[in-house]
């Protein structure tokens, strides 16, 4: 069974350096722009695990992980952070938020592998 | 999907981006200070960045880091977007749109220009922020880079224009003090990992990590359960347990650490670096562990269960046979786990819904799709064919029923308007806003007004109005030429202006508008107009015209046009490049466009252009030239005449010229020109089309007759045949015959006395 990961980035880039690495590996991916569509798409994508952008338009990644961790389905789903912001202040807030981990950009898609790994059965 | 074709959408996005950055930095220079419009530019900005770090495009990313600095700034409200920062920022936003083109194009950037706004734009983000008040970056990332020395540190971190904020340190030890004494050469290390109950709450799993740490080396697991409560005061969700590891590896601390990233705020973690030999540490004497026999192989076979924290005590209770408890809580929660997994079993339900997932995404973007415009072109080349086949249809059916009435000749009529109808839907799909060369215009204005020390306002009208991409696309470079001349030679400097009563920023306004099938664009200014004394004595000093000529205002004004003009005293950085007017016009024209001047003394200049909507359909005029049937442009052609022998001179050996209205204009036998007749055919059997040459001069063409004047479908000799000198493209009539359409240009430069070169035997086959 493939594992599902719902992707959460406003940039078309990243979205397909995420979609072709992604499925490269083997995962079944699903794609939201922002944070609001994330959401909206969530219980539809029933994911294994999310990977986020921060800075987004409508609801920024921050608001999506808080979003993400009030539906008790997803609570407890791993959420990785994709942003450029490494900087403690975001990452700490991206924590707080309940954010489980991050890859730093721009990823390498190993890394990206590794991490997903790491945060999934 | 290639990573050379997500590139392209980089820099499809980069656009875009830059288009976005652009219209928010004006907004916000008109005062909109609404939170969003900042986001939205930092965003702009911060997409560049991120794209670019991923395609190792290490100046863009680098500039962009440094403007996206300053952006957050003026985001968190450290910095107010004054108009002199925004000035900053607009020519920040250029820079960009320069490093962009050339991580795709290639060619060079103007070195000193982007390293004096990377100092400008730090200046800004240092001298408003509170040095308090910025965030360090990572300290391991940021002390070893930070530029020019003597700075405040989170200052220095904040501006240093390097990529500090994407060196993939994504951890700190900084909050394990008095730990790097670890000791490489004695690869063994205990490990103690308490899990609290947030490390389950953010998805993490101790079970996974432990996996993950497994990876590493050699390890053995003990499990401490000593905190866990009876059964019913239990919480299912906390953590109970906790872990003392021994592993060897050969990986080091670093990566010994690094497992547990993502969960060193939310567990207790002492990662101690063991001597051979040496026994345990002194607080695994406090925490006494029992060995737990940890089948770490079955884990991977084991489908995620929601609530993890659960699923963990399950595998470690179960394999210890020892707490019950723990595993009839576990039961009973994994029964909840099963009905939540239940909800979503069905595998092709949830496709479907990711289809529909796709479906929703597309309607939300704005009802907009995206298409290669290889796909658009061939849809129209089609298009093109079906309008041809039609009117060959029509042309039979009218040839073969001569009372004109039968049914099918209704049909035919409703599929003419059919066809019609698609061929313009079709034409709008290329359609597009011209908005994107005028906010290009607005760059230009800034670079003018500052190589010039004018100060000028852009405003544009009509930015919505749509026009065929290839015309937008050859539009930009004309316009250009044309703001720089409005700005360098039409607007006067400010004490001038004052001077004059009018207020020292000058005007420059561009507006497009749809008028009569054609879309039509003006760019006035309200500077001092053209000074026609000047041009006049420039004229008359170029030997364009005689000193004594007579000529109108409105002849004085156009005679800009002509090549190698210019007024200006002394050649500024702008007109030095060599570029004309005259290089204007003949470019609106190559676009089958008119231009025209009109100009007050004192109050400012109109430039007039009107353009065709689509450059794929022509209205031409069917002409008759030596038994081939040519299409003459019908925007070349200003008039025609029947000549009159007695108007008819003759000029030389060959040359004949024809008076009208008084004035002399020389003849050209098409039919000559293109090599169909050896000799000149009689003017006076023939019709004249006096058409305006790129030099701004006259000529009459001579045709042997007119047949109409019909709409045709171009299509394009290069890409079917070769390039025939004197013939601009070729279009299929409704008898189905070739008919090529003459390049007027090229034909009146020929009659210059420039042959053209055309083979008889492929005029014979038009």
């Amino acid at each position: 069974m493939k594992k599902k990961v719902l992707t959460v980035d406003d940039s078309r880039t990243i979205r397909n350096m995420l979609l072709v690495t992604l499925n490269n590996a083997g995962f079944e991916t699903i794609q939201a722009e922002d944070g609001v569509e994330g959401l909206e798409v969530l219980e539809d994508a029933n994911p294994d695990v999310i990977v986020t952008d921060i800075n987004m338009p409508r609801l920024d990644g921050f608001g999506f992980i808080e979003g993400v961790r009030k539906n008790e389905k997803y609570r407890a789903i791993p959420i990785l952070v994709l942003t450029t912001e490494s900087d403690a202040e975001k990452k700490n807030r991206a924590r707080q938020a309940g954010a489980t981990g991050w890859i730093v950009k721009p990823f390498d898609p190993t890394k990206l592998i590794d991490a997903i790994e790491r945060v999934t059965a | 999907m290639d990573m050379n074709e997500i590139k392209e959408i980089f820099f499809q996005e980069c656009e875009e981006q830059l288009a976005e950055l652009e219209s928010g930095l004006l907004r916000l220079n008109d005062g909109d200070r609404d939170p969003e419009t900042v986001n939205a530019v930092f965003r702009a900005v911060h997409s560049i960045k991120g794209g670019a770090g991923a395609f190792a495009l290490d100046d863009l990313v680098s500039f962009a880091h440094v403007f996206e600095t300053t952006l957050d700034c003026v985001r968190s409200n450290k910095l107010e977007p004054t108009q002199e920062v925004l000035k900053v920022m607009l020519k920040s936003a250029d820079v960009l749109a320069d490093l962009t083109n050339v991580a795709r194009d290639g060619g060079s950037v103007d070195q000193a220009r982007s390293a004096q706004l990377i100092r400008e734009l730090e200046a800004l983000a240092k001298g408003e922020a509170p040095p308090a008040a910025e965030a360090p970056a990572p300290k391991a990332a940021a002390a070893p880079k930070a530029a020019p020395a003597p700075k405040p540190a989170p200052v220095a971190a904040a501006a240093a224009p390097n990529d500090e904020g994407f060196l993939p340190v994504a951890f700190s030890f900084d909050d394990f003090g008095g730990e790097e004494e670890a000791v490489i050469e004695h690869p063994a290390y205990e490990v103690v990992f308490k899990p609290k109950s947030e490390l389950y709450t953010k998805g993490n799993e101790a079970t996974l990590l432990l996996r993950d740490l497994s990876r590493l080396g050699e390890m053995s697991i003990h499990c401490n359960m000593d905190s866990l409560p009876p059964l019913d005061q239990m919480d299912p969700e906390a953590a109970y347990f906790s872990w003392k590891v021994s592993i060897k590896t050969d990986k080091g601390e670093d990566a010994v650490r690094t497992v547990f990233e993502f969960a060193e705020w939310d567990c207790e973690l002492e990662v101690i670096a063991v001597d051979a030999g040496e026994g345990a540490s002194s607080e695994s004497e406090e925490l006494p562990m029992q060995p737990v026999p940890f089948d770490l192989s079955a884990l991977d076979e084991e489908p995620h269960a929601p609530l993890g924290v659960v699923e963990e005590e399950e595998q470690i209770a179960a394999a210890q046979e020892a707490v019950t408890a723990a595993q009839t809580a576990s039961n009973v929660v994994q029964m909840a786990g099963n009905a939540s997994r239940a909800a979503a079993a069905d595998k092709g339900a949830a496709a479907a819904a990711a289809a529909q997932n796709n479906a929703q995404q597309a309607s939300a973007a704005g009802q907009t799709i995206r298409v290669d415009l290889d796909r658009v072109d061939r849809l129209i080349n089609l298009v093109g064919e079906l309008v041809i086949n039609q009117a060959m249809l029509s042309q039979s059916v009218i040839e073969n029923d001569s009372n004109g009435v039968s049914s099918i000749n209704m049909g035919l009529e409703e599929l003419q308007q059919l066809t019609r109808e698609i061929q313009d839907s079709v034409m709008a799909i290329r359609a597009q806003p011209v908005k994107p060369v005028f906010q290009r215009m607005a760059r230009t204005v800034r670079e003018i007004a500052d190589i010039t020390g004018k100060s000028v306002r852009l405003v544009t009208e009509g930015e919505n109005t749509e026009v065929d991409k290839t015309v937008i696309d050859k539009l930009a470079e004309p316009l250009t030429h044309m703001i720089r001349n409005a700005v360098d030679h039409g607007l006067e400097m400010p004490e001038k202006r004052l001077a004059a009563g009018k207020s020292a920023e000058g005007t420059v306004k561009l507006t497009a508008k749809h008028r009569s099938g054609r879309i039509v664009i003006e760019l006035s200014d309200d500077g001092a107009g053209i000074n026609r004394e000047k041009v006049r004595q420039k004229a008359i000093d170029n030997d364009l015209i005689a000193a004594d000529a007579n000529l109108s205002d409105e002849e004085i004004d156009n005679l800009i046009f002509h090549a190698g003009f210019s007024t200006a005293d002394k050649v500024s950085d702008l007109s030095g490049r060599g570029v004309g007017m005259d290089v204007v016009k003949r470019s609106i024209q190559a676009l089958g466009g008119r231009i025209n001047i009109s100009s007050k003394p004192g109050q400012g200049s109109v430039f007039t252009m009107s353009l065709p909507l689509t450059l794929a359909v022509l209205d031409g005029m069917v002409v008759t030239v030596a038994g081939q049937t040519l299409v003459v442009p019908l925007t070349a052609i200003v008039e025609t005449l029947q000549p009159d022998a007695a108007a008819i001179h003759s000029f030389g050996a060959t040359q004949r010229l024809i008076s009208i209205r008084n004035s002399f204009c020389p003849l050209v036998d098409v039919g000559r020109i293109l090599n169909f007749r050896a000799t000149q055919a009689n003017p006076v059997e023939g019709v004249a089309l006096l058409v305006e040459s790129e030099g701004g001069g006259q000529r009459a063409l001579m045709v042997d007759a007119i047949q109409g004047q019909r709409q045709v479908v171009i299509k394009s000799l290069e890409a079917n045949y070769t390039h025939v000198p004197g013939i601009a493209a070729a279009t299929i009539l409704g008898d189905g015959r070739v008919a090529l359409i003459l390049d007027v240009d090229a034909v009146v430069a020929a009659s210059r006395g420039q042959p053209l070169h055309l083979e008889t035997s492929l005029a014979a086959a038009g």
